[in-house]
């Protein structure tokens, strides 16, 4: 990764050429940037480069050209930042991007934000744009002052000439240091230097979280704006064939009743009369091929697809011979849900539509995409389309949409009604709106040799392909594989000499996109716990088997052996409590948890405790990894004991948190998170904390009861002691 | 039209009177800090205070609030200086922070009853808040820091 996010002398005259030649980005704040220039038009901000601005009253801008959903982002960019820049902490602001391509992801090539790679992505991009203001600033304070630059050093905020002690703020040369020829040659400091990245250090964002004042799309009201709910089809791919709207257009505080490509909107003066309105809508749907859609017989047909082979994903010697000379051989099938991502802010998009130009505001994760959609539906060119990144009440990679499924209803909505519009998704609307993480299934065989060590493996996976059909089809399908279809199992860090994973790739009407971990989501769950059974077959303890396995992968090996040792594996619980481990490699990262559970006589799953432990590289701030952790193992126990999306005649069967509820405070473990100190290059952390906690309970639930979780999500019927 | 206090300031509406108080609140009076999440007293988001109770506006119409006081999370301090506000920032609880409003004012009037709540009183008071990005074990500490910050300020 590091290579493909470092900074090259090209991307900085590209990064000036964007923003109107050179590196006078003065101008670059009026055009993009007019509201906020307006508010600091006392302050008089200078652009020293597209991500930070200095003002005269001291205030240092970093533009963030991440969106931040709860990841801690718009902390860590500015750490990043300024570990180089050298501000005075306390006067960093932060400030989303507009859409341009300087602001592109270092790998992707378009702004967004998803798969955990803001960090990682960004480590070098926003140390090297501090380095370069500051490098600017003191050339100024040089200049002014007569004197060697290497004389002057930078520190909270001054330029300081050392010999004579001679301060300038940095608010007072910004001026002076925009217009200096940006440096050719940008050195980084040493890690081992560092003052900020990797020192925990409080979010930004935590005061305006706990007042009120914190910005969501949902919390966007512009002048003349009225509000819509967008009556969808019942089933997925179902079309409007008429409507009436007489009784919806009754309802006071109802404006207008459109249709658009999606279903049937009613605007009124605020949400709850367009909810009432929609509810007062009678339409005819032609519900096309997706009221067949039934997960009971997909489940039928995925189990009979299991057990045939697929396209090849990985192969490793030769599994077939090596599982028919094996000592003992043993297989499972093992079966995950569709899953609704539910973030606690449901999706909504403002659109202020004119001949001319267009502009929103929403909590999105794919600003330029997005922007392309909303460009499309308006017959404008993208450049007319301004997008506004407010916070995100929770992202989960279902704002990241690759249809641009909610801005550009957003956006036809605004065009049929010739208004300012926000509109709002209700959580049945978010729970029932598909996007959902794939439902899968997963068959293995295993071949033990005579003293219990796998020697074969095989793995067939069955479920919807996520980027077939989308803009990422070319990057991530080769030859028939999705390479989120196959993440976590063709790549496993277990040394089994035979080895070979397949895929079926079966299509249906339901959509479904990224949801936290994709992939690793389904992979986590089945591998681990395949491989708990492989242990237990062979006479062998989980984590010894495992620490067997990983000999080769010293990472691995050291988060396997530190949750070990924190969790103290192996020692004695209180009588009904058992524990469970689990490792997984995404996103770059190595990761293991141990959970700690016990199982009621009605079958009621408690888990206690969960132990976990990371190596990402480098941490930027700490505390943000530990929540990242502690946040995903919580998301995944609910898809591990709670959650899952079924339909019947094509219609999802559950509608609000009473169906498809979430974990909640009583339910949740103790979590203690470990980090490995280290100074190599960061990876992910947003996603890795989920994919080991489902197989850690599954696991530790065998530990405790001898019954084996195939299935989520845990059902407490299937574990009722007799 | 209806007529009651919002954070000590008297307001009149004219929302009709089953509208639930969450969208007077957001809609009407522009308080955004109340969030929507469910619409069905499921996830606590809307966690609004009507005479020191903690009520769920999304469900609760606009005619249960005549004449009465309501508390946004606006409300609960003008400076950041409520001990839940405190705890809060100094224990970095928020993630994406859509639920934090609702957790804030539910543990407000578990804080203002009991000023010791042990985890299982903690576990009662906040049950009806979902918090989707596994907050949870901080909302918890910060429960527990914000009630030594309230004793520690009650014996000065």
């Amino acid at each position: 990764m590091s290579a493909a996010t470092e900074m090259k002398r090209r991307e900085f005259l590209k990064a000036g050429a964007a923003l109107g030649g050179g590196l006078l980005i003065s101008l670059y704040v009026s055009e993009f940037v007019p509201a906020a220039r307006a508010a600091d038009s006392a302050a008089k901000p200078v652009a020293l480069n597209a991500f930070v601005r200095i003002g005269t009253d001291e205030s240092v801008t970093v533009i963030s050209n991440h969106s931040e959903m709860g990841q801690g982002i718009y902390t860590s960019l500015p750490m990043l930042l300024n570990e180089e820049l050298e501000a005075d902490w306390a006067r960093i602001r932060v400030e989303s991007a507009p859409v341009d391509a300087v602001y592109n992801h270092t790998v992707f090539g378009i702004m967004m934000t998803g798969g955990s790679t803001t960090t990682n992505s960004e480590y070098d991009r926003f140390r090297k744009m501090g380095a370069m203001a500051r490098i600017m600033l003191i050339a100024a304070a040089a200049q002014s002052w007569n004197v060697d630059p290497q004389s002057c050093r930078a520190e909270k905020g001054f330029v300081i000439h050392t010999s004579t002690g001679r301060r300038a703020s940095y608010g007072s040369l910004a001026e002076a240091a925009s217009k200096i020829a940006p440096p050719k040659d940008i050195p980084l400091k040493d890690p081992k230097d560092f003052t900020l990245v990797g020192k925990p250090v409080h979010r930004l964002d935590t005061p305006s979280k706990t007042n009120g004042t914190a910005q969501f799309g949902l919390d966007v009201y512009i002048p003349g704006m009225l509000t819509a709910v967008v009556a969808r089809a019942p089933v997925f791919g179902g079309k409007v064939v008429s409507f009436n709207a007489d009784k919806a257009k009754a309802i006071p505080g109802v404006v207008n009743v459109v249709q658009v490509p999606s279903g049937v909107a009613v605007i009124a003066k605020g949400f709850w009369p367009a909810k009432l309105g929609r509810e007062q809508l009678e339409i005819t749907w032609d519900e096309g091929p997706g009221a067949a859609v039934s997960t009971a017989d997909m489940r039928e047909k995925f189990s009979a697809l299991s057990k045939t082979p697929g396209l090849v994903a990985r192969k490793v010697g030769d599994p077939a011979a090596a599982l028919a000379g094996s000592a003992k051989t043993i297989a499972a099938e093992y079966e995950v849900p569709y899953l609704a991502h539910c973030m606690m802010e449901p999706l909504n998009t403002v659109v202020d539509l004119h001949e001319d130009r267009c502009e929103i505001w929403s909590g999105t994760q794919f600003q330029t995409g997005d922007r392309a959609a909303a460009a499309k539906v308006a017959g404008l060119k993208p450049e007319q389309v301004k997008i506004h990144t407010t916070l995100l009440g929770g992202g989960f990679g279902r704002r990241a949409n690759p249809a641009s499924d909610f801005v550009t209803e957003a956006t036809e909505v605004a065009k049929a009604a010739k208004v300012p519009v926000k509109v709002v998704w209700t959580r049945e609307d978010d729970i029932r709106g598909g996007w959902y993480r794939p439902m899968w299934y997963d068959h293995f065989a295993a071949g033990l040799d005579a003293s219990g060590n796998p020697v074969a493996w095989t793995h067939t996976i069955v479920g919807q392909s996520i980027m077939t059909g989308t803009m990422f089809e070319a990057f991530g399908v080769k030859n028939g594989i999705d390479s989120t279809s196959v993440e976590g199992a063709a790549d496993i860090l277990y040394g089994i000499p035979n080895l070979q994973v397949d895929l079926h790739s079966p299509k249906n009407e339901v959509p479904v996109q990224w949801w936290r971990s994709v992939g690793h989501s389904h992979t986590g769950f089945s591998v681990e716990a395949f491989l708990d059974e492989v242990a237990h077959a062979g006479g062998k303890d989980p984590y010894q088997l495992r620490r067997t396995l990983l000999a080769g992968q010293p990472r691995m090996l050291a988060v396997l052996d530190l949750a070990a040792q924190k969790a103290n594996w192996g020692s004695a619980l209180p009588v009904g409590r058992a524990r469970g481990i689990a490792t997984h490699f995404s996103f770059d990262s190595y990761v293991a948890q141990v959970a700690e559970v016990s199982v009621e006589k009605d079958g009621t799953v408690h888990v206690h405790r969960v132990v976990a432990a990371v190596d990402c590289g480098q941490t930027v701030n700490p505390d943000t990894v530990k929540a990242q952790l502690e946040g995903g193992i919580i998301f995944g126990l609910t898809a591990a004991l709670k959650t899952e999306i079924t339909l019947d005649r094509g219609r999802v069967q559950q509608r609000n948190f009473h169906d498809y509820p979430m974990l909640r405070m009583f339910e949740s473990p103790a979590i203690e998170v470990f980090i490995v100190p280290s100074t190599d290059h960061p990876t992910g952390v947003g996603e890795p904390g989920v994919p080991p906690v489902a197989p850690a309970v599954a696991n530790a639930i065998f530990a405790a009861t001898g019954k084996r979780v195939r299935r989520l999500p845990i059902k407490p019927e299937d574990l009722r002691s007799a | 039209m209806i007529s009651f206090t919002v954070n000590g300031k008297p307001v009149t509406v004219e929302d009709p009177p089953s509208t639930p108080l969450l969208w007077v609140i957001r809609d009407s009076l522009n308080l955004t800090g109340t969030k929507y999440g469910c619409g069905m007293a499921l996830c606590g988001a809307c966690t609004v205070h009507i005479d020191g109770q903690a009520v769920r506006s999304c469900v609760a119409p606009l005619s249960r609030a005549e004449g009465k006081k309501v508390t946004t999370i606006e409300g609960i301090s003008p400076d950041l200086t409520h001990p839940l506000q405190q705890a809060w920032i100094e224990i970095d609880v928020p993630q994406c922070g859509y639920c934090q409003s609702g957790q804030i004012m539910s543990a407000a009037v578990l804080l203002a009853e009991n000023s010791a709540p042990t985890d299982k009183d903690i576990d009662e008071a906040m049950s009806g808040n979902i918090c989707r990005c596994g907050t949870y074990p901080r909302i918890r500490r910060a429960i527990h820091r914000a009630a030594e910050i309230k004793t520690q300020r009650g014996a000065k």
